[in-house]
């Protein structure tokens, strides 16, 4: 009806997957923001280190077996992660359901290991600044850890309704993403409240 | 099909169509509704008005310390009172009226500016409206019941920990960075995806308006430099609170650590402020020269280098400690090296004046005044950029001088500028021109009045943030001066305050495009319609309005009973999908509630954490979570491939 040339857009897709999709950039835009606040407290822990003669002061640092451990099952659960992601990609609903429990399986273990890690740091926030860096780090790491899970409680439970269309699977798939950064980040988060009292 | 014919038929579907799009688009009726909307202009002026109410509130404290400081020895205030009304007045123009005013213009603009709907997740943009007027309320009510901060905008330790702040007020300080900096946060990341994702097809990176270009480097700025104050304060609040040891020097803490984070989160801030202003002065200016702005690209490198730059300055405010000689080379360097893109740019701007054709209204008198008194305010930057000269002023009233010039100057004068450009688009309503003659005039020469003499007074050795100083000191005449000044800056947003009052009512109407610009935000209605464009545009040219044929094409098949918008590509604005904007919620406000409630609380105690966080995670459900009519609209979305 109208005379004006147009742009018909209709055939357009209403989802994508990946870097083409808002999610994807929204999702991107936290990874950057708290990407950021971990490396500004790592940098701030040894920023500490630089003032006081051995490290850490006057403590045994945390014990490894907990921590190691975590790392691993952390390390392990990108496994069904990554089988979540591709079935979002192809919209295997059972499968992306089935892979959820999976995860969440994970995420049960890794919080319950982090309670115990939590009790073998050998320190406390209120010893020196040293506990207070370690708590801190970890903290925060462990706040990433229980948004993530419940987050993804969520997302199952959701999963499990009758209100499925495609966008949901791009949700499950930017879900996995952000997973993919609380891992990933654990790994030089590991570096610093484990090895780096042991090297330094 | 006759001409005439065909064209009355065209304009019965428009208005089809413009019914359709204003019932979907519209928001809720009443109080609930007030609370629920999600859409830009809705959010993005109540952004503006705040923060111009922050800054009235701001500026009132100003004065109080203006009249303080008028003689020596004023009984007027205490030093009490002083060190919180001076803590207070920098907080509140740093944090809830500069950041957020720029904010609101970006939320307002970016979209309309780019040919989008809505920007990029409203609910968020509502969320964070509501979390930072709770902060902002917070931070006076603390004030008004005496416990408002009193450590200084900065909030240096070991002044602001448990030690030497007893009670609560520096935790008032440290939580309300924790809602404006979220609040912020999250507009930054609305601003950069609606930038990247939701251009009009044809807006490839090089026809981007300059004003977006600044809102997309400020809000890139804001992503790596706000964490940094975020972590900070909580690392103070919980020394505070929790017994942590991060600047306690007796238990290996360091003060400086304090300094580090806060600057490099602060010299950033400065940019974050005055990066917005930049874009805002291109816009006036090539409007008002009727002419493509003088060099596009060297612009937009400008800006970048300027948002790259701005993370490498920080230690300059910190000359006086124990940095290491090679670390003060390295920054003044650096603090001498930004001073290039901001000189780039500012010859750009000469070559689009001195090519064009001036029209001396409001906007671009701002705009003129704001070449003055920035330079001056730069030239003291790079005096304060050397070493020596540092430690000699560092800490009196040369430096008050300095950043009031490079803030005022660089983004209070271009913000009225913009707000007198940008009123007929905002309101439908054109603001008094000899109103804002005046308005400029009295700020130019009160601005002046209030702040050179404290170039002199800071030379002569006074200090920044004594509440009085006694009659033999000789600071005397010079401080009237400044406090005569400050009168006629009031005066002068009087005058303000008054036009706007009175235009919004009898103002004479605007069109369209008043002012014959260039850009996207000018080629809808004033005030735009709740659903933005009739149809989405397309764009060929750097300035579409100015360059680009009628027949032009329009975007097509979008539905017009669904919120959906068109996503197009990251450089060339190519058409790629289609997505439905989430509707309008009362989730976001409760959720907002919750975590003010959650902040508030861990002021008192560290329980408020985990209790307050049920709250927010009932909140978040509730507003996440799809409803029968999402489920119904996406599916009739995703049906039509």
């Amino acid at each position: 009806m109208n005379t004006r040339p147009a742009l018909d857009v209709s055939q357009l897709p209403a989802y994508v997957f990946g870097p083409r999709g808002l999610m994807w950039w929204g999702t991107m835009g936290i990874v950057a923001i708290e990407g950021t606040m971990f490396v500004i407290l790592m940098t701030a822990y040894f920023y500490v280190r630089l003032y006081v003669p051995e490290w850490p002061p006057n403590l045994p640092p945390p014990d490894l077996f907990y921590g190691t451990v975590n790392t691993l099952v952390l390390l392990m659960s990108a496994v069904p992660n990554q089988w979540v992601k591709r079935a979002a990609t192809r919209q295997d609903l059972h499968a992306v359901r089935l892979g959820l429990l999976t995860c969440l399986a994970f995420a049960a273990a890794f919080l319950v290991l982090r309670a115990y890690e939590l009790t073998a740091l050998n320190c406390s926030w209120d010893t020196n600044t040293y506990g207070s860096a370690v708590w801190m780090l970890l903290g925060f790491h462990t706040f990433h850890l229980v948004t993530d899970a419940l987050d993804t409680v969520a997302l199952t439970a959701l999963m499990f309704t009758r209100r499925i269309e495609g966008q949901r699977f791009v949700d499950v798939s930017e879900n996995a993403d952000y997973w993919y950064f609380v891992v990933g980040v654990w790994m030089p988060v590991y570096g610093v409240i484990y090895l780096a009292p042991r090297l330094l | 099909m006759a001409g005439t014919g065909g064209r009355t038929i065209a304009a019965l579907a428009d208005d089809h169509e413009r019914r359709t799009l204003e019932r979907t688009w519209r928001p809720p009726p009443g109080l609930i509704g007030w609370l629920s909307t999600a859409h830009h202009q809705s959010i993005g002026k109540r952004f503006i008005v705040t923060a111009f109410g922050f800054f009235l509130l701001g500026g009132i404290l100003a004065l109080l310390m203006r009249l303080q400081l008028a003689q020596p020895e004023s009984q007027f205030l205490g030093p009490d009172l002083y060190n919180q009304i001076f803590t207070v007045h920098g907080t509140t123009m740093m944090f809830l009226f500069a950041v957020p005013m720029m904010e609101g213009l970006g939320v307002y603009f970016v979209p309309l500016m780019v040919g989008t709907r809505n920007i990029a997740f409203p609910r968020l943009n509502a969320f964070s409206y509501f979390v930072y007027l709770f902060g902002g309320v917070m931070l006076y009510v603390a004030f008004l019941l005496n416990v408002g901060p009193d450590a200084g905008w900065f909030s240096y330790v070991p002044l602001a920990g448990p030690e030497y702040s007893p009670g609560k007020r520096v935790d008032f300080w440290a939580q309300m960075i924790t809602f404006t900096e979220l609040s912020a946060l999250a507009v930054a990341v609305e601003l950069i995806v609606t930038v990247l994702q939701l251009r009009a097809p044809g807006m490839a990176l090089h026809r981007i308006p300059l004003f977006v270009w600044a809102m997309l480097v400020t809000s890139l700025m804001i992503v790596f430099a706000m964490p940094a104050v975020m972590l900070s304060s909580t690392m103070l609040i919980m020394d505070r609170l929790v017994g942590t040891h991060f600047f306690n020097p007796v238990e290996g803490g360091d003060p400086l650590l304090w300094q580090h984070l806060f600057w490099f989160f602060g010299h950033p801030e400065v940019y974050i402020i005055f990066i917005p202003a930049l874009g805002i002065i291109s816009c006036v200016v090539a409007t008002f020269c009727r002419r493509r702005i003088f060099g596009y690209t060297a612009m937009i490198l400008s800006l970048a280098a300027t948002g790259f730059i701005g993370f490498g300055l920080w230690v300059h405010h910190m000359f006086t400690t124990d940095v290491p000689l090679l670390g003060q080379s390295f920054f003044t360097a650096a603090s001498m090296m930004i001073a290039i893109p901001s000189g780039v740019q500012i010859f750009c701007w000469i070559a689009t004046l001195w090519s064009g054709r001036p029209r001396l209204h409001p906007p671009l008198l701002f705009v003129l005044g704001f070449f003055f008194v920035f330079v001056l305010g730069g030239l003291s930057g790079v005096m304060l950029a050397s070493v020596p000269f540092d430690l000699q002023v560092h800490d009196t009233f040369f430096v008050v001088g300095h950043f009031h010039y490079v803030l005022i100057g660089g983004a209070v004068f271009p913000l009225f500028g913009g707000l007198y450009y940008w009123f007929p688009k905002l309101t439908g309503r054109m603001l008094h021109e000899r109103a804002g003659a005046w308005n400029f005039w009295l700020l130019f020469v009160g601005f002046n009045l209030t702040f050179f003499p404290m170039h002199q007074l800071g030379l002569e050795g006074m200090p920044r943030r004594i509440y009085t100083y006694l009659p033999e000191m000789g600071w005397g005449d010079l401080n009237l001066l400044a406090s005569l000044g400050s009168g006629l800056i009031a005066l002068s947003v009087l005058v303000f305050l008054g036009n706007v009052l009175s235009s919004r009512r009898h103002g004479r109407l605007a069109s369209d495009n008043p002012w014959q610009a260039g850009t996207l935000e000018w080629a809808t209605s004033s005030p735009p319609p709740t659903y933005t464009f009739l149809h989405i545009p397309t764009v060929s040219s750097r300035e579409p309005l100015w360059e680009q044929s009628a027949d032009q094409p329009v975007v097509t098949g979008l539905h017009r009973d669904i919120r959906e918008v068109l996503v197009t590509s990251l450089l060339d604005a190519e058409p790629v999908h289609r997505i439905r904007m989430p509707d309008d919620s009362i989730w976001p406000f409760l959720t907002a509630l919750a975590t003010a409630g959650l902040f508030v609380g861990s002021v008192f105690t560290p329980w408020a954490v985990p209790i307050g966080a049920i709250p927010v995670g009932i909140g978040l459900l509730g507003w996440l979570w799809p409803r029968q009519k999402d489920y119904d609209e996406q599916v009739t979305l995703e049906g039509k491939r």
